[in-house]
């Protein structure tokens, strides 16, 4: 019940930043920097003198929009990657699960670092990074699953009745095997915004003045010694969407895969 | 469990491989002349064509990924830019204070994880096994660089009990200590709550064995069969989890070094992208790979041991 709170106050404040702040989130106003909470700034202002919680609440939209767009494209690849790994040949099987591995043997952080050198501090090099990461874990599940379903009897009797490999694929072992993943998806969007937020904290992912709770955090750790406001107002929205988009995946875990239960 | 043993070693050393390929692939990838970028704007053609000939840059692709391969497992990873040190030395003098730091994380989730899983596991479904359950979660979803934000909020800058940056005085144990107690904590916190609930977990598993059931009926007492019967056995899947764990805390680091302005690896990487000093990024990131593979290896041949089911899953 708390997560779906935190998740749709999130939300909310994402959807309808205009209309619960009249402050702009990129207004610079010098004559009121490193104010403290009042009425007129909820969660005070910045170096700049913007409304810290207007930029939270904008910042939210960044957060939220990363979050889907890069795991939704996590699932296509990976999905894609899985099928393929499970139902084709056992030698190119044998060499995505090595380059999977190798993948995943790179620190998230280290990773994120490397391709940044690459592309240059944007988000799409944050989305890249989120991919990457999520990709080999989506793709071994599914792969795991096809390989399981590759010799059931309703596969082959599908492949006796004259269906190709993309009908079977499509038809019979695409929807037994996107559930469990659908889940673990949903559990990874804390994480998604955990990682956007770091790389912005890093000056890696959001170019200013672009609003990121990455960002703001940065703000406040360089003025942490004059007012603890701003790094209170990046950190807060951060601590309180991971904690909320956790237990709701906690909770839809449990509701859709009892089984794994017992685990927790 | 030799058999075991060297296909796990022949599987490292293949992911090592593959992972310097993606790599190479990336420093290829980057776009712009990398000997322009080393030289400046004020190097003459004459200059950069001289340095591109001496990184071996004029040579074809498959050439010059095998000399860089070949150059990496020899453990010569080029020069960098700034200094033209070697890049292995520059790494590996930063190491330690890395190492000391996921230490020092790993200190805090075994110290706090494993008493706090073997507790809610045997008061299970009681008030505090429900508390435990609930800041596990927590902390586990908290990024570690908010910790570490917060952490020297509270500590350093408002209780002024911590300090705040630096490693501590060079020589001066107790204050390296001092400095490393907020770092560690903001590496460690996570994985205090992922310890306790794999704990907790694989805890009430063992504590339905039979071999514990006849513990009781010998009339042992609970606290013997608690840390010595049970937890000895339940301890093992905590093992693997732990070479995942000295990953993560490697990421959680990069942050922890830059939040506390501690000398490491992660400051070092993250230093080198703000001067585009590039073969020091893709040094210091081989290195921390090569590091974090050697450690999953170590886990799994640890386990291995233990556990002689697992030797026939590879």
């Amino acid at each position: 019940m708390f997560g779906v709170v935190l998740v749709l106050l999130m939300i909310g404040g994402a959807v309808f930043a205009d209309l619960l702040v009249a402050a702009e989130p990129n207004r610079i106003s010098p004559r009121d920097r490193f104010q403290g909470p009042s009425l007129a700034h909820l969660m005070g202002t910045d170096q700049l003198g913007r409304d810290l919680f207007s930029r939270v609440l904008h910042g939210g939209r960044i957060a939220l929009s990363v979050a889907l767009i890069s795991i939704a494209a996590s699932l296509v690849i990976g999905v894609v990657l899985g099928l393929i790994a499970g139902y084709g040949p056992r030698w190119l099987d044998n060499l995505m699960i090595l380059l999977f591995d190798a993948i995943k043997s790179f620190p998230t952080v280290m990773l994120a670092l490397a391709l940044v050198t690459l592309f240059g501090p944007s988000l799409t090099a944050v989305m890249v990074v989120v991919v990457l990461v999520n990709v080999p874990g989506y793709a071994r599940i599914i792969r795991t699953q096809t390989l399981a379903l590759k010799s059931a009897q309703f596969v082959t009797a599908a492949q006796s009745m004259g269906a190709g490999t993309a009908r079977v694929l499509r038809a019979h072992v695409l929807p037994n095997v996107i559930g469990p993943l659908l889940i673990l998806a949903s559990m990874d969007i804390p994480v998604v915004i955990a990682i956007e937020a770091g790389m912005s904290f890093l000056g890696l992912g959001v170019r200013p003045p672009t609003p990121s709770w990455g960002a703001i955090l940065n703000d406040g750790f360089t003025a942490i010694r004059d007012t603890p406001w701003i790094a209170i107002a990046g950190g807060l929205p951060i601590i309180l969407t991971t904690l909320g988009f956790t237990f709701l995946g906690e909770t839809l875990r449990d509701v859709f895969d009892p089984r794994l239960k017992a685990r927790g | 469990m030799l058999s075991y043993s060297l296909k796990r070693l022949g599987l490292a050393v293949a992911i090592v491989s593959v992972a310097m390929l993606l790599l190479f692939a990336m420093i290829y990838l980057i776009p712009g002349d990398p000997a322009a970028v080393a030289l400046g704007p004020r190097a003459t053609e004459a200059m950069r064509e001289a340095l591109r000939i001496k990184m071996g840059l004029d040579q074809p692709v498959w050439i010059q990924f095998w000399n860089f391969f070949i150059n990496a497992w020899q453990g010569d990873l080029g020069n960098e830019v700034l200094s033209n040190r070697p890049v292995a030395k520059v790494v590996m003098e930063q190491l330690p204070s890395t190492l000391a730091l996921i230490v020092g994380g790993m200190a805090w989730s075994i110290a706090l994880g494993i008493p706090l899983g073997c507790w809610t596991a045997v008061k299970r479904g009681g008030m505090a096994d429900r508390i435990v359950g609930v800041f596990s979660v927590a902390v586990i979803a908290v990024p570690s660089f908010v910790v570490a934000i917060y952490a020297l909020l509270i500590f350093s800058v408002s209780l002024r009990w911590l300090p705040a940056i630096g490693a501590g005085e060079p020589g001066d144990i107790g204050d390296q200590l001092v400095h490393l107690i907020l770092p560690s904590l903001a590496v460690g916190l996570g994985w205090v709550g992922y310890i306790a609930r794999m704990v907790r977990a694989s805890m009430l598993e063992v504590l339905e064995a039979p071999h514990i059931r006849t513990a009781r009926a010998f009339g042992l007492p609970d606290r013997q069969i608690t840390y010595r019967y049970a937890l000895t056995i339940a301890i093992l899947p905590t093992v693997t989890l732990l070479g995942v764990g000295i990953g993560q805390m490697l990421s959680s680091a990069v942050f922890a070094e830059i939040v506390f302005a501690r000398p490491g690896v992660g400051k070092l990487v993250y230093d080198a992208i703000l001067t585009r000093n590039y073969p020091l990024v893709t040094g210091a990131v081989l290195v921390t790979t090569v590091l974090f593979i050697l450690i999953n290896l170590i886990a799994d041949l640890v386990v291995g041991y233990l556990d002689p089911r697992v030797r026939s899953r590879l």
